[in-house]
């Protein structure tokens, strides 16, 4: 068996990387990578099979480091493309890094299709409740009272649960944890694969530079300790729900299409 | 030869987009456009294909660049606001140099305009809609045949140059009934693909052969980055550098324009040439009673199918001299690119913006009001 070295899979002529000191973006990216080298290594993963997508944001800049083949798209439109990429070639594993900007709000829309679809995909979502790369403008999963470039006065609106999203449009895995997780996020990325169908894991983590700085969290620390403890793996009055939120089994969509052309082309049902 | 039948430009349109291989179809249901989809829903699976209707057609662009990516030939089709919507994509299928075909049935606009009405307003859209310097394919049918002939010559061209082609017709064409071969004699091209199972440093060279390199495609072993960000020649961001983003422009533009002439030969074009002072030009659904204008009244026509890229060279070779009527279904989109390329002076336009085209009788007043 060849070992792979996660350092195999980063892309280091492109070092240094965008990223803010401090990002979320970072554990993520850095859970991602161990997580694909050691599916390559067991063989659970073909690295010439698997494919990342993303949208436009800091988040969305990640597949760029990975050293796999990669589609760095428009703004809110990864899950779009992942479809054509999935249902054209149903042998790739099609992994998507989104943000919440991106993911929730010009792509809201492909977001609860894709799950409705159940289509075949491992979504990580660097929810970090701000537009980041745009300078801190306020994003659907901004908090109430929070304030952004463009909430001055603090938040009016309301903020979307994702995974009450996504489940309520039909997801069948969903998984929530922060980046003050990162063994619990590596292990979520790994079940994730696992699994056929839609995968969604909302990763809170923090922006220092947009969102910490003007919400009274400047330090990147600060901001950890703060995902630690607003969260809890329980229900618990004032805190945020992380884990497995649910976990269940539906066929996925490039199943079914494929299923459906064998049907017409044979005239026999599929199994 | 091949089979014969009896078919709706649309329908002809699917018909040609199978035989050149499209095995990928996401789309978003818009009169007048609708027919192709539906029929497509019923042939691909037949041949292995998949159709899928998508939540939009920003979606729907969206998942026709990504099959194109994993190796397939993949097709849209619309009508003017689902096309407005794709203009996002248009401008990602160009940078990130993906083969796909977007079939535009044209309908009266601007905004829902008139759905069952023809129309030939998007011309311009077509080449201007999305941000930045471009260049793209659009070929404008004028019968059902070339609906199916047509079509796969937008699948070749695109996989030739690595474009987005747009079959760029109309309702007129779309809806109409005719007789057609369906050709067993189909010549496909396929996009050229680089060695599998190698790693490719640098996937978008400065200067390829052709200024189009070899398309790595995904689950290959290339292990390639793409971006819709201006890149260098690994594929890697380089938004900052003005030489390397010209240098890319560039070539994205030039690997079009330097084949203009070539795509308007190789697809073909009608040039009755006739003693008469004036040139009727038309193209599409709106040619079809020029044609009959100019036979009647004995003067030269010519009609192309090639809209994009334009080519003013073969523009002043052929109607140099002559007086010429621009006749669309707009209030002059095509005209500009003529006026461009002839003595201004002598360009005239019979533009109407939507709804059908010009009678006969029509073309033949306005031509006798410019020779009178
Ligand atoms: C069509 C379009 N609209 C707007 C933008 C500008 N834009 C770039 S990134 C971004 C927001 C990113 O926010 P998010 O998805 O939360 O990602 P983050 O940067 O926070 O990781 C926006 C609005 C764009 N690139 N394209
Ligand atoms: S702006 Fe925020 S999300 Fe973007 S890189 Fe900096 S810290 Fe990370």
């Amino acid at each position: 068996m060849t070992v792979v070295d996660w350092k195999e899979l980063v892309r280091w002529d492109r070092m240094p990387h965008i990223l803010c000191p401090g990002c979320g973006n970072g554990t993520i990216l850095n859970a991602l990578v161990r997580v694909l080298a050691e599916k390559f290594e067991e063989g659970e993963l073909d690295p010439d099979k698997t494919v990342l997508v993303s949208g436009i944001g800091c988040s969305s800049r990640l597949p760029g480091y990975v050293k796999l083949d990669s589609l760095h798209t428009t703004h809110g439109r990864p899950l779009a493309f992942a479809t054509g990429i999935k249902l054209a070639n149903p042998d790739l594993e099609v992994i998507v890094i989104t943000g919440d900007g991106d993911a929730a709000a010009i792509g809201g829309n492909h977001l609860i299709h894709a799950a409705r679809r159940n289509l075949d995909v491992t979504v990580i979502c660097a929810n970090n409740y701000i537009y980041g790369m745009t300078g801190g403008q306020v994003s659907p999963t901004t908090p109430r009272g929070a304030k952004s470039t463009t909430t001055p006065y603090g938040n009016p609106e309301p903020p979307f649960d994702l995974c009450e999203l996504v489940m309520g449009a039909g997801a069948p895995h969903v998984e929530r944890w922060t980046t003050a997780h990162p063994a619990q996020l590596k292990a979520a990325i790994a079940r994730a694969l696992e699994r056929e169908g839609f995968s969604f894991i909302d990763v809170l983590c923090q922006c220092p530079t947009n969102y910490g700085r003007r919400n009274d969290m400047r330090d990147p620390r600060e901001m950890v300790e703060w995902l630690r403890e607003n969260t809890s793996t329980r229900e618990e009055e004032g805190k945020i729900r992380i884990g497995i939120l649910r976990d269940e089994e539906r066929e996925p969509f490039h199943k079914r299409m494929y299923d459906m052309i064998e049907e017409v082309r044979t005239g026999e049902e599929g199994d | 030869m091949g089979k014969v039948d009896f078919l709706q430009g649309n329908e002809a349109c699917a018909e040609g987009a199978i035989a050149a291989g499209c095995r990928f179809f996401a789309g978003y249901p818009i009169t007048p456009s609708t027919e192709i989809a539906e029929r497509m829903s019923a042939r691909l699976p037949e041949v292995g294909g998949v159709y899928v209707q998508m939540e939009d057609e920003i979606a729907s662009l969206a998942a026709v660049i990504g099959a194109s990516w994993a190796g397939v030939k993949a097709m849209t089709a619309t009508a003017g606001p689902g096309f407005s919507l794709m203009q996002e994509h248009m401008g990602y299928a160009v940078m990130a140099e993906t083969p796909c075909v977007i079939v535009n049935v044209q309908r009266g606009g601007p905004s829902t305009g008139q759905p069952t009405k023809a129309s030939q307003s998007d011309v311009m859209q077509a080449r201007w809609g999305s941000h930045g310097d471009y260049e793209i394919v659009a070929l404008s049918p004028s019968t059902v045949q070339e609906m199916y002939d047509l079509t796969i010559e937008c699948f070749n061209w695109s996989e030739r140059l690595r474009v987005p082609a747009v079959l760029l017709t109309d309702e007129v064409v779309g809806h109409m009934r005719e007789r057609v071969v369906l050709r067993d004699d189909v010549e496909t091209v396929e996009r050229e693909l680089p060695p599998e199972g190698e790693e490719i440093e640098k996937p978008f060279p400065m200067e390829p052969d052709d200024l189009v390199p070899p398309m790595p495609v995904f689950g290959r072993g290339h292990r390639v980055h793409v971006t819709g960000l201006t890149h260098d020649e690994r594929g890697y961001p380089a938004t900052d550098d003005p030489e390397v983003h010209r240098k890319l422009v560039m070539r994205l533009c030039n690997k079009v324009r330097k084949r203009a002439r070539e795509i308007h030969e190789e697809v073909g074009y009608d040039f009755e040439e006739r003693e008469s002072d004036v040139a009727l030009v038309a193209y599409g659904g709106c040619a079809r009673t020029v044609i009959e204008a100019a036979e009647e009244l004995g003067v030269t026509v010519f009609r192309p199918k090639v809209v994009h890229p334009f080519d003013p060279d073969m523009i002043r070779d052929l109607l140099d001299g002559y007086e010429v009527l621009v006749v669309e279904m707009n209030l002059g989109q095509y005209v500009e690119m003529v006026e461009r390329a002839l003595d201004r002076e002598c360009v005239h336009l019979l533009g109407y913006p939507g709804g059908y085209p010009p009678t006969p009788e029509r073309v033949i007043r306005e031509v006798k009001k410019l020779s009178g």
